[in-house]
């Protein structure tokens, strides 16, 4: 057992991967002798050969559309796609190839693929490094969407993606690289190392896909939540002192329901946080999700906290992120005439 | 305007190519140089793209006007086997003339045939092995039509009944079978040309010996997932055959409008230092002997070759399109390269292997084996009256195990 960033478990549940199945190779833009511009795969070329891990062109649909051929061959690659604003060039490879390949061939052909990207905001990336386009891989039959919020997870969940049979598409919050992030931009980083979730063990373990995680038991409301937002959302209860109950969903789809409607019918209440953009966003499916299974239980009008509906301002990063306060105010209004 | 520097400074203006011929025009294709059958040099495999620059703007031809056989890429199939693909050809003739007839009886709501270009497929084929992997688009029937695969369930397919392999997801011709080297085809154009790059680098990081073939239209040769191929290929020295096949038209598009100012679409390749050969698509002989050479060096390990086959649809581009509207009628006979099954069987009767007599006996033979399919498929059911698989099915596969969103909307859909 040791500390990691999240940076070294994802490094370490793909080496640890590479080690137990020699099918399972890794590509990407950087990704081989350099070892990823996040150093992610710092390492794994010279411990499993050029053969296993190498740099691609500057290419998102050939990275994606050679590794569907991959996959389909009987390897299971893991690619990078360096920032999550690129991968429009494979979006066409991912949703019409990759996510229809099983269904549309009744199962003759399987894609079992990771495609990783860091997502999210936060380190001054401006518009084109800083998105979160969950939504729109969620909104496609035949993906699965993974955010995980802490370096156990990262592993557990990213050895389960290279394991599942499916395409899996595993986005990495890049602020919560080097530590957890709780919107406080202007206070001290804390680091992984002294955070409990950045004990990740040694070897082999998984963290299973469509299955949300509670951070924090609550009564009064449930702030739905994942990646970076997960801790945002813990300073907001914090600081307001709102019993809240955060449930870190880890995978968009499949979607963990049955944890959601009975948080919800439970605490009467939701707030829903997400980064992305307000507009179709993974939040609008959120809050539908409760209103179908939960609408008798509730006591207040769901509430989503999100980015706002324009591109990512470089200068006011943090006018657009949705911090502690803009959460911290939403808890605050669902709580009113409680 | 004045003059600066010598300039003129006049207005610019987009150019937008036409292709020779509209509708109403007489198609004269007198000006288009037909190299000679037999002048194209035939390189060793493992020759630098560099040295045969040439073979990317020629024809690579086989069979000359007399029918006979000639030039360094003559010689490579004996009779019998030249007579299976004979067969072949006129299998696949048979089978879409009567698909294209089902179609319009309403048995089913698509269909593509691949008149003028059945030789591309049928003469490509035989020039694999087992295991090897084609990455087809929509015309390359003739794969499977020239395999063992059994047209009964081509046809199954083509009917999305009871029966269809592929439970009735699946547009028309679509058709998937891993056992017999056809990857499922998409429908979208150029996402596969990559896809089957990256099934070939997977072979070569396992150290095996299995190649793929991509295929690819002139017109999609313009989007991003060709040049996507062609990079991979080159920089992995994939082992892969990157196949185009120009067939002239992109529905109603000519295939200047894709090619630009490049000579060919074979010439594409050079830029990536990837061998280009052009060949005469009609000519079964030639195409079997450049696949042939295409697929000997991705197995020995030299790399991708691109192949640009020299073909005209002579049929619709599907049986929702009617190019009368847009190119002249006459044009599909004035074309220079003549007919794939006529040729062949010429070159046969040539050498004293195949008469007339024969041609019509094989042709009713391959015509009531193909009605026989016909008919047992039909007893699984067609597209419009059924029977189709289970609605049960369309929640099946979409992952390897159905999570809770879809079995939930399947209880609400009551299947």
């Amino acid at each position: 057992m040791a500390r990691m960033t999240m940076i070294q478990a994802v490094r370490n549940a793909m080496d640890v991967s590479m080690g137990r199945d020699e099918n399972v190779v890794v590509y990407g833009e950087d990704v081989g002798f350099f070892g990823g511009v996040f150093r992610c795969t710092e390492g794994l070329q010279k411990k499993y050969g050029k053969h296993r891990c190498f740099d691609s062109p500057i290419n998102e649909s050939g990275i994606i559309g050679s590794a569907i051929g991959m996959a389909a061959y009987g390897l299971r690659p893991c690619v990078e796609i360096q920032f999550a604003d690129y991968m429009y060039p494979g979006y066409d490879q991912i949703t019409q190839e990759a996510a229809r390949i099983r269904y549309r061939s009744n199962n003759d052909f399987t894609v079992p693929m990771v495609v990783r990207m860091p997502t999210g905001g936060g380190i001054f990336g401006g518009q084109t490094h800083s998105q979160s386009v969950e939504a729109l891989f969620a909104h496609v039959a035949g993906i699965k969407t993974v955010i995980p919020s802490n370096p156990y997870d990262a592993k557990g969940l990213l050895i389960a993606s290279i394991e599942d049979d499916d395409p899996v598409m595993f986005m990495e919050p890049k602020r919560l690289y080097n530590g957890p992030f709780d919107g406080h931009h202007d206070r001290p980083v804390t680091p992984w190392s002294k955070h409990e979730a950045g004990e990740v063990p040694d070897g082999h373990y998984t963290v299973p896909l469509g299955k949300a995680a509670v951070r924090r038991e609550g009564e009064d409301v449930t702030v739905l939540a994942y990646g970076t937002m997960v801790y945002v959302a813990e300073a907001a209860a914090d600081e307001t002192g709102v019993d809240a109950e955060i449930i870190d969903l880890r995978t968009i789809l499949p979607l963990d329901l049955e944890a959601i409607e009975a948080s919800v019918r439970k605490t009467g209440r939701c707030v829903i946080v997400h980064e992305a953009t307000k507009t179709c966003g993974f939040g609008a499916e959120l809050m539908a999700v409760v209103m179908e299974g939960c609408f008798y239980h509730l006591e207040a009008p769901v509430i989503r906290v999100t980015g706002y509906d324009t591109p990512y301002p470089h200068a006011h990063e943090w006018d657009y992120f949705p911090g502690p306060a803009r959460v911290g105010a939403a808890l605050k209004k669902v709580m009113e005439n409680a | 305007m004045s003059p600066k520097n010598g300039l003129d400074d006049k207005p610019l203006e987009l150019h937008v190519p036409e292709p020779e011929f509209r509708p109403g025009d007489r198609p004269d294709f007198s000006n288009v140089t037909i190299p000679q059958a037999g002048a194209a040099e035939r390189p060793p495999i493992d020759v630098p793209a560099d040295d045969i620059r040439k073979l990317a703007y020629t024809i690579i031809r086989v069979m000359n006007r007399n029918g006979e056989a000639v030039g360094p890429w003559a010689g490579e199939l004996d009779d019998e086997r030249v007579k299976e693909g004979l067969e072949d050809m006129m299998r696949v003739r048979a089978f879409d003339a009567r698909m294209l007839m089902a179609q319009r009886q309403g048995k089913t709501s698509f269909y593509m045939q691949c008149l003028g270009e059945e030789a591309i497929a049928c003469a490509f084929q035989k020039a694999l092995r087992p295991g090897d992997m084609n990455f087809p688009t929509y015309r390359q029937q003739g794969l499977l039509l020239s395999s063992d695969y059994p047209m009964v369930d081509m046809m199954n397919e083509i009917y999305s009944n009871a029966a269809d392999p592929l439970k009735g997801r699946q547009l028309p011709i679509l058709y998937s079978s891993k056992e017999h080297g056809f990857f499922t085809v998409s429908g979208n154009l150029a996402t596969q040309f990559i896809q089957g790059v990256g099934w070939a680098m997977a072979s070569a990081i396992k150290g095996d010996t299995k190649i793929a073939a991509s295929w690819i239209g002139d017109g999609s040769t313009a989007a991003s997932d060709f040049h996507s191929a062609l990079v991979f290929a080159s920089t992995y020295r994939a082992p892969v055959v990157l196949n185009v096949v120009n067939n002239q038209w992109a529905i109603s598009t000519y295939q200047g409008i894709a090619r630009g100012k490049a000579a060919t679409f074979a010439s594409r390749a050079l830029g990536f230092g990837i061998p280009a050969l052009r060949v005469d698509g009609n000519d079964y002989l030639a195409v079997y002997a450049v696949s042939k050479w295409a697929i000997d060096r991705a197995r020995s390990g030299h790399g991708p070759t691109l192949i640009e086959h020299v073909t005209y649809r002579a049929g619709a581009h599907s049986t929702s399109d009617d190019p009368s509207a847009y190119r002249p009628k006459e044009e599909s006979d004035a074309w220079p390269l003549g007919d794939p099954v006529e040729r062949l069987k010429n070159y046969l009767i040539k050498r004293g292997a195949w008469s007339e007599a024969q041609h019509v006996q094989a042709r009713e033979m391959l015509e009531a084996q193909v009605a026989e399919a016909q008919k047992q498929a039909e007893k699984n059911g067609t597209l419009h009256d059924g029977p189709h698989s289970s609605p049960r099915e369309m929640f099946e596969d979409v992952f390897a195990e159905t999570p809770l969103h879809l079995r939930r909307q399947r209880q609400e859909a009551g299947i």
